[in-house]
């Protein structure tokens, strides 16, 4: 337990707003009637309604690209020879390390015992569902013939055909797959105490019965929250390896092939940093309105944007280094085409977009070394978004800026995205919102029962020590 | 309706019935008894296409009649393949054992500006679907050019012609031939007096005839012929040297020195694949060193020639009759001092050019292009007698056309004609002057001047348009000709196919003039070779039926080749033509014009394989440009794409810039056979018509030309924007002597990992292990092999816009490189790419679902079917060889060219992946043949299309585990390299690196001229 030290002895001294991760004055009570009435009671605000019908536009227009796709072909991208990906896989990527940060906070601080993710570990997850389904549809629908997308999955059949295992995008349907299905086990089983509070506290049938119907029985009685605490342990221990492993798998896409600037050793690690980085950008870019729009700055504290920046600086710097060894071995290695390579970046046609990403990524990024920058929030939403669109760049430079210039100066080229590349980008982050604005209407954004959990640092009970979840009411 | 039933009435005679029967030619289907005797009232019935009165209520009965007059009508339509009812002889089988998917070769020509390339063309099932050279005939020599390979899809067309047409409206072949009959009789009265004819370059002895017998029948109708891209330089010219019109053969594999002053010989001319085959033939990476010739090239604006060139110099057009001067006259010729320096020519250049030249006496050869005026082709004729080479690298003969006149005169003449009123009719056959005529002639302006315009063409093109009677030719694939090669070999051209349309021959229209309207062709020019055998003109044959079916089977008829005639030299003549050329350079910028490399001089604009086509050197596709050098751009400060307006006189012409290293300075050459207003959907309204700037007088070149810049822009579609190798060893180069002094040089400029260095146990290849290898100084550059593999691959074109994001799906491409310090003068690569079908293939391992793998027998194969579009191959492949449907490229819904496509190879879907397959069903179709004579495949028995195209045999194919073949001996060459071999990929299809024979004195004077 030495890990709970600090926040204990911070406890100890006078409220520190900037060192809490619950605003004091909380009781059991308040903090079940204030998450469960976003949900129940509160009338749903005006905003929510504007920023829906956005996202749902966004999303028709994904629909509408999604069609016009199918009917037409990849043609109407701005895909071409040499440059076989664009925004699909910039895009793919991009979402699936936005999809990290969810599991990350949830299964990795879990087991660290960082207790300051509880109170964004629910829309963190949510959050890494709803990405990768966004980085899903690019695979599916890059393909050129997208209806025969089950061919990638091993199953016995009459054509005799069967996945190529030396082939990393059949590495990667596993991973993703793989990937999805725990990240969705583990927020729904996160979600299960909740849902039965939602369940109890729900004033229409109609909702009494979803949400009794999605809390599979939840009783709280202490035979569940034993088992409950136990699958919930195991399912982050199985998830922590994910986390690693599905940006490793992503980068082999490009480190396993011969292309100067994608033949890497070092793009595992420098995948997972920069997964990391842009999911935890991407967190705190949802959280601050959050915590704004629904007054829930008692529950999403200072010290947890804190927190997060920090961990955001961590990540950038490795990427950082990433970017420097990617030049380093470049030179070092005496290959003409890498070194050919590097100076494109830096040279060539795309060269505003490489700059780009070194301000966005790692300029941008050393405000954050600053305390007051940490804690000022418009800051760090600026940096956020600005990280947010960096990572997107880095995916750019890395597909696009690769591919173009490769061995045979005769057959480059160059990449031009079609109108119809920013109306599948646009898309996809309109059913990333809609998806989001539907989870903040409909399931608590806040994991209700660990915020309970929390109540006995901020207000000591009378024993003085901490209450396991198991402990604490679970129904009003 | 009662009438059909009941018929007229009347009795028939049943034995007319039998004769008209056995008349009938085709297929005959005859609903009943009144059809076949036309009784009127059903003959009637049927043509009428709703018969009158519409009944009512069908009933069953009507119903019944109206099915059966379907059924008649069915036997009328053209609509199903059919071989043309003559009797036509394959080259290799006869005609009862078709077998479906067993093709079928028939030899035939192909003609382009009148003279015939021997050509057989596959067949599948009565289906003409791609052409190759004749090897037997001897301006083919087994080899085609673009043009010939394209001709193919020219035929299946949907946008030829398919009807008369009578004042823009359709009508039958009947009213014209009726129409004729009224004029014949007129003429009858008036001798012919204002009848004229024009054709292109006339050399089927047929046609000639047939001409020649309506000149007879009417003595004062006139026979003008007109082509845009003429020999009337070459003709003049011999005429000033030698006081009449000889042609002049080159024999180049006995030259060790040539000189090309403008000659494109490797590329333009109607005996350039023999040309280029001879060339190459004393520069390949085989031939012994001593051996080499040498290639020095002044040109204007850079050619296929330039390119091989071992000295190529960008002179303008104007200063290269300075260069014969010079030469001439250093070479004891009695010219006038020409000023060098105001061309800008360093005499001590033609001093060691001169050098070589005598050093090589009867061993050289001066060439000098159509593009130069006659009096340089004069001397160059007397450079080749001075030099003693008559009779050894160039020969005399009488000339092969039929009518050896001046072109521009001819129609000039014509034109004045139309202008004072005394033509009356004329009948144009497969010319298109309205589009091609020089400007100063105002030829569609003249036209409404002639009460009579009759136009025969396969397009209804620009002439049509201003013709009052339009009538649909018949391809050459279609039709019954003859013509002549270069040498004067005669070829019979059988059809493969019945007209696809209701078209006609030009043979079949002047037999109309004759008054024998719908005379076949077939008999027409069988006829004519029945009288030339009963005349003894062609021998060595017992009967007529031998000698047809001989001559139809091996696509030549022996020794109707002329012999080498004497000549004698006139310089009396060059002297006063010399004299009255001013010797000092013209001021100002000169306008160059060229045919097109692959629409020539627009007749071939319909065509999508030669649109979509990347110009060799420029790399544009789909239209022409104003082609300038960079330090002309640099002066006018444009860029590409940026649109100039070019003027000269009151004539102008917008045209984007392209800015081409290696033009000449004050030089701006742009190709004709652009701007198109009706060649059909794919070539019209394309790029910048050139014909409006030229003039009669000045057909290839012209001084003074005035460039303003405009603010508007262009974006011109090239398939390779990169011209520089990047200091990376793709083209591998050395000079001779380099070569001599350290033959492993190829070796030295790459880094070839050791065999082993690989974890896994080498793959062994037991059986047979394809792959190819190009001698890079054999490959001209031509892309010929491009547009033989889309024919045999069925490679859909995709059009500008996709071609313009990189999107071309050409399974070879030919690499250009750019390369050398100045800008102005760079030496220009070819370097044809495809499929390296690597051993360790990076695409393979990338796949999913395993769709590319690599075969027993080392083929990289694409299995169209397990593809599902990922692009990751593609991405991997470091050759970006691999070729993507991002869209439903091919043409799934036109009728026609389904009748084009290849039956042995998919047609691809889109969202899938292709590539070159080494013509995998080439090597398939010889493994099932060796498999049923119970033996190995041999050297040479799988000749892949590139290859078989080739008109310098640079590409070879075979088994490399056969030591003895073609193939292992030149993988066994000290200039065998591969590219990228660094990266391990152990790429089957290797180069034999690229060899120049510089002449050192030359060399240091241009080392000299440039520090």
């Amino acid at each position: 337990m030495s890990e709970e030290k600090g926040p204990r002895v911070e406890m100890a001294t006078p409220f520190d707003p900037r060192a809490a991760i619950l605003a004091p004055g909380h009781t059991y009570a308040s903090i079940t009637d204030k998450i469960s009435a976003l949900v129940l009671t509160r009338r749903t605000p005006r905003g929510w309604f504007l920023g829906f019908t956005i996202a749902f536009l966004l999303l028709m227009l994904l629909l509408f690209t999604a069609a016009y796709l199918l009917a037409t072909g990849v043609g109407i991208w701005g895909v071409t020879v040499p440059v076989g990906w664009g925004f699909d896989i910039i895009n793919f990527v991009w979402w699936i390390g936005i999809g990290h940060a969810g599991t990350l906070i949830s299964a990795i601080l879990l087991l660290l015992r960082q207790r300051w993710r509880t109170s964004i570990n629910r829309f963190a997850e949510a959050m890494t569902l709803f990405a990768v389904a966004c980085a899903g549809l690019y695979p599916l629908l890059h393909m050129g013939r997208p209806w025969l997308f089950y061919w990638l999955l091993p199953y016995p059949n009459t054509m005799g055909t069967w996945p190529q295992p030396r082939s990393p995008l059949v590495w990667d349907v596993f991973a993703i797959t793989t990937y999805a299905t725990v990240s969705f086990l583990f927020w729904f089983i996160g979600l299960i105490p909740d849902l039965a509070t939602l369940r109890d506290r729900a004033r229409r049938r109609f909702w009494r019965i979803l949400y009794g119907f999605l809390a599979m029985g939840w009783r709280g009685s202490a035979r569940h929250w034993a088992r409950y605490e136990m699958a919930y342990l195991l399912l982050a221990g199985l998830a922590t390896p994910l986390v690693v492993s599905v940006h490793t798998v992503v980068s082999f896409d490009f480190a396993i092939s011969i292309i100067p600037g994608w033949h890497a050793t070092i793009f595992p690690p420098y995948f997972v940093a920069g997964a990391i980085y842009s999911g935890f950008a991407m967190v705190v870019t949802l959280a601050i309105p959050l915590r704004k729009f629904y007054e829930l700055e008692d529950f999403i504290t200072m010290k947890h944007l804190d927190n997060m920046a920090k961990i955001m600086l961590a990540t950038g710097l490795i990427v950082g280094y990433g970017y420097m060894m990617e030049a380093f071995m470049a030179w070092y290695s005496g290959n003409p085409y890498e070194r050919y390579m590097i100076l494109n970046r830096l040279r060539g046609p795309y060269a505003p977009v490489y700059w780009a990403l070194l301000v966005c990524n790692v300029g941008v990024l050393q405000a954050l070394w600053s305390a007051r920058v940490r804690r000022n929030v418009r800051a760090l939403f600026a940096i956020a978004l600005v990280v947010n669109v960096g990572m997107w760049l880095e995916r750019f430079v890395i597909v696009v800026t690769s591919l173009h210039r490769d061995f045979l100066p005769s057959s480059w080229g160059m990449y031009r995205p079609t109108i119809f590349d920013w109306t599948m980008f646009l898309g996809s982050i309109g059913l990333f919102l809609t998806l989001m604005f539907l989870f903040i209407r409909l399931l608590p954004v806040i994991s209700i029962f660990e915020m309970r959990a929390l109540l006995p640092e901020t207000a000591p009970t009378p024993g003085g020590g901490t209450m396991r979840p198991a402990e604490a009411p679970t129904t009003s | 309706m009662e009438v059909v039933e009941k018929g007229s009435g009347a009795p028939w005679n049943i034995a007319a019935l039998r004769e008209r029967l056995a008349e009938q030619r085709g297929r005959v289907f005859w609903r009943s008894l009144e059809e076949l005797a036309e009784d009127q009232a059903f003959v009637q019935f049927l043509k009428s296409e709703f018969p009158t009165p519409p009944p009512a209520e069908v009933d069953r009965r009507t119903f019944l009649k109206l099915m059966g007059a379907s059924l008649a009508l069915a036997g009328l339509s053209s609509a199903c393949t059919r071989q043309p009812t003559e009797q036509i002889f394959p080259y290799t089988r006869a005609p009862e054992e078709i077998i479906p998917g067993r093709p079928l070769f028939y030899a035939t020509a192909v003609t382009l500006g009148g003279f015939a390339y021997g050509v057989l063309v596959e067949s599948h099932m009565g289906r003409p679907t791609k052409i190759e050279g004749n090897p037997q005939h001897p301006a083919s020599l087994g080899a085609t050019d673009v043009f010939a390979q394209a001709s193919i899809l020219t035929l299946y067309d949907p946008d030829r012609s398919q009807v008369v047409l009578y004042r823009g409206g359709i009508n039958a072949w009947a009213a014209f031939w009726g129409a004729l009959t009224i004029e014949r009789e007129r003429w009858r009265m008036t001798r012919g007096a204002g009848m004229r004819i024009l054709t292109e370059t006339v050399t089927s002895p047929t046609l000639a005839d047939q001409l020649r017998q309506v000149l007879a029948l009417f003595p004062e109708a006139r026979w003008h012929q007109y082509e845009p891209v003429s020999r009337d330089h070459q003709k003049v010219g011999a005429r000033l040297a030698f006081g009449r019109v000889v042609e002049a053969q080159y024999r180049l594999r006995e030259a060790r020195v040539v000189l090309s002053l403008e000659a494109d010989f490797l590329a333009w001319g109607p005996d350039h694949l023999r040309q280029a085959r001879e060339f190459i033939a004393r520069r390949r990476a085989e031939t012994e060193p001593a051996e080499w010739n040498r290639l020095y090239v002044f040109e204007s604006t850079p050619s296929l020639t330039g390119a091989m060139a071992d000295h190529r110099f960008p002179v303008r057009s104007s200063a290269i009759e300075a260069i014969a001067r010079a030469l001439a006259r250093r070479l004891g010729l009695p010219v006038p001092e020409p000023d060098l320096a105001s061309f800008g020519i360093d005499p001590r250049l033609v001093e060691a050019l001169a050098r070589d030249l005598e050093r090589h006496r009867g061993e050289s050869l001066v060439l000098v292009g159509e593009t130069q005026p006659p009096l340089v082709h004069a001397l160059g004729h007397a450079l080749n007698q001075v030099l003693g080479n008559v009779g050894r690298t160039v020969i005399y003969v009488e000339p092969v056309e039929a009518e050896p006149i001046e072109h521009v005169a001819s129609l000039r003449e014509l034109a004045e004609d139309m202008e004072a009123g005394r033509v009356d009719a004329l009948f144009i056959l497969g010319a298109n002057p309205v589009y091609t005529a020089p400007v100063d002639l105002d030829f569609a302006e003249r036209m409404d001047r002639v009460r009579l315009r009759v136009h025969l063409g396969l397009y209804e093109d620009e002439t049509a348009q201003l013709c009052h009677w339009h009538l649909p030719e018949s391809h050459f694939l279609e039709a019954w000709s003859d013509g002549r090669a270069p040498d004067g070999t005669v070829t019979i051209l059988q059809p493969l196919i019945a007209p696809l349309y209701e078209t006609r021959s030009a043979h079949e229209v002047l037999a109309a003039l004759l008054g024998q309207a719908e005379r076949p062709g077939y008999e027409i020019v069988r006829e004519y070779w029945r009288r030339q055998f009963q005349a003894g003109r062609v021998g060595g044959f017992s009967d007529f039926e031998t000698f047809w079916r001989m001559a139809l089977h091996e696509g030549v008829v022996p020794g109707t080749n002329p012999p080498p005639t004497s000549v004698s030299l006139q310089w009396a003549a060059i002297a006063v033509e010399l004299a009255k050329r001013p010797a000092r350079a013209p001021e100002g910028i000169e306008i160059v014009f060229r045919p097109d490399p692959t629409v020539w001089d627009g007749r071939f604009a319909n065509n999508g394989w030669l649109q979509e086509l990347p110009k060799p050197i420029t790399k544009l596709t789909w239209e022409n440009a104003a082609m300038i050098s960079p330090a002309l751009a640099e002066r006018l400060g444009v860029k590409n794409g940026e649109v100039i307006e070019l003027q000269r006189g009151d004539r102008r012409v917008l045209a984007p810039v392209w800015i081409l290293p290696g033009q000449a300075p004050e030089t701006v050459t742009v190709h004709l056979g652009y701007g198109r207003w009706r060649a059909g959907r794919v070539g019209s309204h394309l790029g910048v018509n050139a014909y409006r700037l030229r003039t009669s007088e000045a057909p290839w070149f012209e001084v003074g030309i005035e460039i303003r810049r405009t603010d508007r822009h262009h974006e011109l579609v090239s398939t390779q924007d990169h011209h520089s190798m990047e200091g990376r060893h793709l083209v591998r180069v050395a000079t001779l002597d380099d070569y001599r002094r350290n033959p492993r040089f190829v070796k030295e400029l790459g880094h070839d990992p050791p065999p082993d260095l690989t974890l896994y146990p080498e793959h062994r290849y037991d059986g047979y292990s394809w792959g190819m290898v190009i001698d890079l100084n054999a490959c001209i550059g031509c892309n010929a092999c491009i547009i033989a593999c889309q024919a045999e691959n069925n490679i859909p074109v995709v059009g500008k816009r996709e071609v313009k994001i990189g999107r071309e799906m050409h399974w070879i491409r030919i690499d250009r490189y750019f390369e050398g310090r100045d800008l102005e003068r760079p030496d220009i690569y070819h370097q044809p790419v495809l499929c390296m079908h690597c051993d360790h293939a990076p695409c393979e391992v990338v796949c999913p679902t395993g769709a590319t793998v690599h075969s027993h027998e080392g083929l990289n194969q694409m299995t169209y079917n397990r593809c599902v579009g990922t692009r990751y191959c593609s991405n991997n492949c470091p050759y970006k060889v691999r070729r993507f449907n991002f869209r439903l490229y091919a043409d799934w819904a036109t009728e026609t060219l389904k009748m084009q496509r290849n039956p042995d190879v998919t047609v691809r879907s889109r969202g899938v992946m292709e590539k070159c397959t080494y013509c995998v069903q080439r090597i398939n179709a010889a493994r099932i043949e060796a498999k049923k004579q119970d033996r190995a495949i041999r050297d040479g028995e799988v000749v892949t299309a590139c290859q078989q195209a080739c008109p310098t045999e640079a590409i070879v194919f075979g088994n490399l585990n056969d030591p003895e073949s073609r193939v292992a001996r030149w993988k066994a060459h000290v200039l065998n390299y591969g590219i990228l071999t660094e990266l391990n990929t152990r790429p089957r299809t290797t180069y034999l690196a690229r060899l120049r024979n510089p002449n050192p004195e030359v060399a240091a004077l241009l080392e000299e001229g440039k520090s």
